[in-house]
């Protein structure tokens, strides 16, 4: 099992503000507040470790603001964290995430991870085609050659069901679930061994929804991805999560199985929140 | 245009006996010089410069000028040329302001006399030789512009050669057009790392800036930039494997290769133009001297021959 681990986080930390030496302890689930009162900082992550395997999907769970985009923000270098350790690793190599310098950096997130945001905007370049913006995560990785990289955006974009007709078309002409395929067609194109998924069905219509999330069971099974699905909706994770971290006020307060934790949550807040979605 | 920005021309000609050869003082030729080392040390690299206000507007070339008057002295030899042409208004006035300003250089128009040559939009169809350097003046230094609004982030996708949204550019051209439609401008990659704009010159000539035996340096006045082609350096225009780049063609609908009205030339870059009289497109050398150069070649053979 050991070997098969993709990611490894120990005691992530984020703070917003200049921070102060009370900032940990006087925030968190019981104080309920992320807030340091003393200082007015924000813990929007204190103490977050976990491990995620080749193949899984690890669900973030938590309500708005409970720290979960803030996780994978630093895990994918959209954030510097306060404190903390990542360890990636990778054909063989092992990267310490949060001490690679620029260049390191920008060589994971271009071809060894990818990311889907709620947003389409932050993931897709609405200045280029559907095609332009796969094309241009396939030339970041050195493919110089205008017919490969036309027919593989074809063969990503029939992948996630995009109508290949419309690959010269711009983002903004798409549906805001077509547009979600889009940018995990362009998450996919490098093949990452590591897959973000922040709130990718939150906003959709629930079909939708249902059919976006059939998609990424389907990429789950047939290749060895590991996905982080960070989301604030319990049918999300039922559905996709084998293992799950509940968080709240930038704590994890539960974590194991996805069925257990559902069945018989430990923590109250868990409880609360699996009883309102019943 | 360029002559209002002038106008001063008679009183700046009475006052110029109290400038500097060269116009601008040494230190501040000395800080150009310095960043042109900078630049040829690092080929493509933007080297930032404090670039100093000139009795015209920027936009008229004060970049080149500036790079002109920090490296000339009294034994160069000077051609100022704009779009191919020794004569159009705007090679004019900076050949005159720079003879007014340096006493004692001389001027031509012949690219084989000179030793320095500023230019605008071309590059001399006759290759350049080592001994000479070639001034380009160029209006927008980043080639990354076009795709990244801030400077602070386009200084870091030059430091990591990410080029990837440039490409992207091109992908979108060739989706679109079915070729590359970039005519001016043509993002090139330098010695393997940056990549320039090289200055408003027709993709005719960026075959010119790769190996060139002259040093080829670019100023951007307003844009405070200097940057370099050093001599026998990699210079080569993004493109993709299955689709190269290519020069402008100069053939008609039947796939002949148009010609020079004046000199017959069948090798030039053309420019077309419509004739006053009968209304037909007409095609000249772009490069008056090399037209000329020509005229006077077949005239001395057919001597010969005679
Ligand atoms: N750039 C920022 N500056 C200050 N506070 C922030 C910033 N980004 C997020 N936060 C705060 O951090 C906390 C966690 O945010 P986030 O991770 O986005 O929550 P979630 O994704 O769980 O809704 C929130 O209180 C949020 O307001
Ligand atoms: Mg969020
Ligand atoms: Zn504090
Ligand atoms: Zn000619």
């Amino acid at each position: 099992m050991t070997n098969d681990k993709v990611l490894q986080v120990r005691n992530l930390s984020k703070v917003y503000g200049k921070g102060c030496s009370k900032c940990f302890e006087l925030t968190g689930p019981e104080h309920n507040t992320n807030i340091c009162p003393h200082c007015g900082s924000v813990v929007a992550a204190h103490d977050i470790s976990f491990d995620l395997y080749k193949g899984e999907i690890l669900g973030i769970m938590g309500e708005s603001g409970s720290g979960k985009s803030t996780a994978v923000k630093n895990l994918f270098f959209d954030e510097i964290p306060s404190s903390g350790q990542a360890i990636f690793f990778d054909e063989g190599k092992q990267y310490d995430l949060f001490n690679l310098n620029a260049q390191q950096k920008r060589h994971l997130r271009n071809h060894r991870f990818g990311m889907v945001y709620q947003n389409p905007h932050l993931g897709l370049n609405f200045n280029v085609s559907a095609g332009g913006n796969i094309a241009e995560r396939l030339l970041m990785s050195q493919l110089s050659n205008y017919q490969e990289i036309r027919e593989r955006a074809i063969e990503l974009l029939h992948r996630t069901e995009v109508l290949t007709e419309r690959m010269d078309e711009m983002p903004k002409n798409f549906s805001g679930g077509m547009q979600q395929r889009v940018q995990i067609a362009k998450a996919l194109a490098t093949n990452p061994t590591l897959l973000f998924l922040d709130e990718v069905t939150t906003g959709l219509d629930l079909s939708v929804q249902a059919a976006i999330l059939d998609l990424i069971m389907e990429i789950q099974r047939e290749s060895e991805t590991a996905m982080i699905a960070v989301t604030h909706d319990l049918g999300v994770i039922r559905l996709l999560a084998g293992r799950t971290i509940v968080m709240k006020y930038g704590r994890i307060i539960e974590s194991g199985l996805t069925d257990q934790i559902l069945e018989d949550p430990q923590d109250a807040y868990t409880q609360r929140l699996v009883a309102s979605a019943l | 245009m360029f002559n209002q920005t002038f106008s001063a021309d008679t009183q700046f000609r009475k006052a110029s006996a109290e400038y500097n050869f060269g116009f601008l003082d040494e230190y501040a030729k000395k800080e150009v010089r310095r960043s042109v080392l900078k630049a040829i040390a690092i080929p493509g690299y933007q080297v930032p410069y404090s670039s100093r206000e000139m009795p015209m507007g920027r936009g008229f070339g004060t970049g080149g000028l500036q790079l002109t008057l920090s490296l000339i002295g009294k034994k160069d030899t000077l051609k100022v040329i704009d779009q191919g042409s020794d004569d159009s208004v705007n090679a004019v006035n900076l050949r005159s302001f720079i003879e007014m300003t340096c006493p004692g250089i001389d001027t031509t128009t012949k690219v084989s006399e000179a030793t320095l040559i500023q230019s605008r939009h071309r590059i001399p169809e006759r290759e350049l030789r080592e001994d000479q350097i070639l001034v380009l003046q160029v209006p927008y230094p980043d080639a990354l512009v076009v795709v990244e609004p801030s400077e602070d982030k386009r200084k870091i996708m030059h430091g990591e050669a990410d080029y990837s949204r440039l490409l992207v550019k091109l992908y979108e051209d060739i989706v679109k057009f079915n070729e590359i439609t970039i005519s001016h401008r043509y993002p090139t990659r330098i010695n393997g790392h940056y990549v320039i704009d090289p200055s408003p010159i027709p993709r005719w000539d960026v075959p010119k800036l790769n190996n060139s035996k002259s040093l080829i340096l670019l100023g951007a006045g307003r844009e405070k930039k200097i940057y370099a082609v050093p001599p026998y350096t990699l210079a080569e225009p993004l493109e993709f494997d299955d689709i190269p780049f290519r020069v402008e063609s100069f053939n008609d609908s039947t796939g002949k290769r148009r010609t020079c009205w004046r000199c017959g030339c069948d090798h030039s870059f053309l420019d077309e133009f419509i004739d006053a009289q009968t209304g037909d497109k007409r095609y000249q050398c772009s490069d008056s001297d090399y037209c000329d150069e020509q005229i006077k070649s077949q005239v001395n053979n057919q001597e010969l021959e005679g």
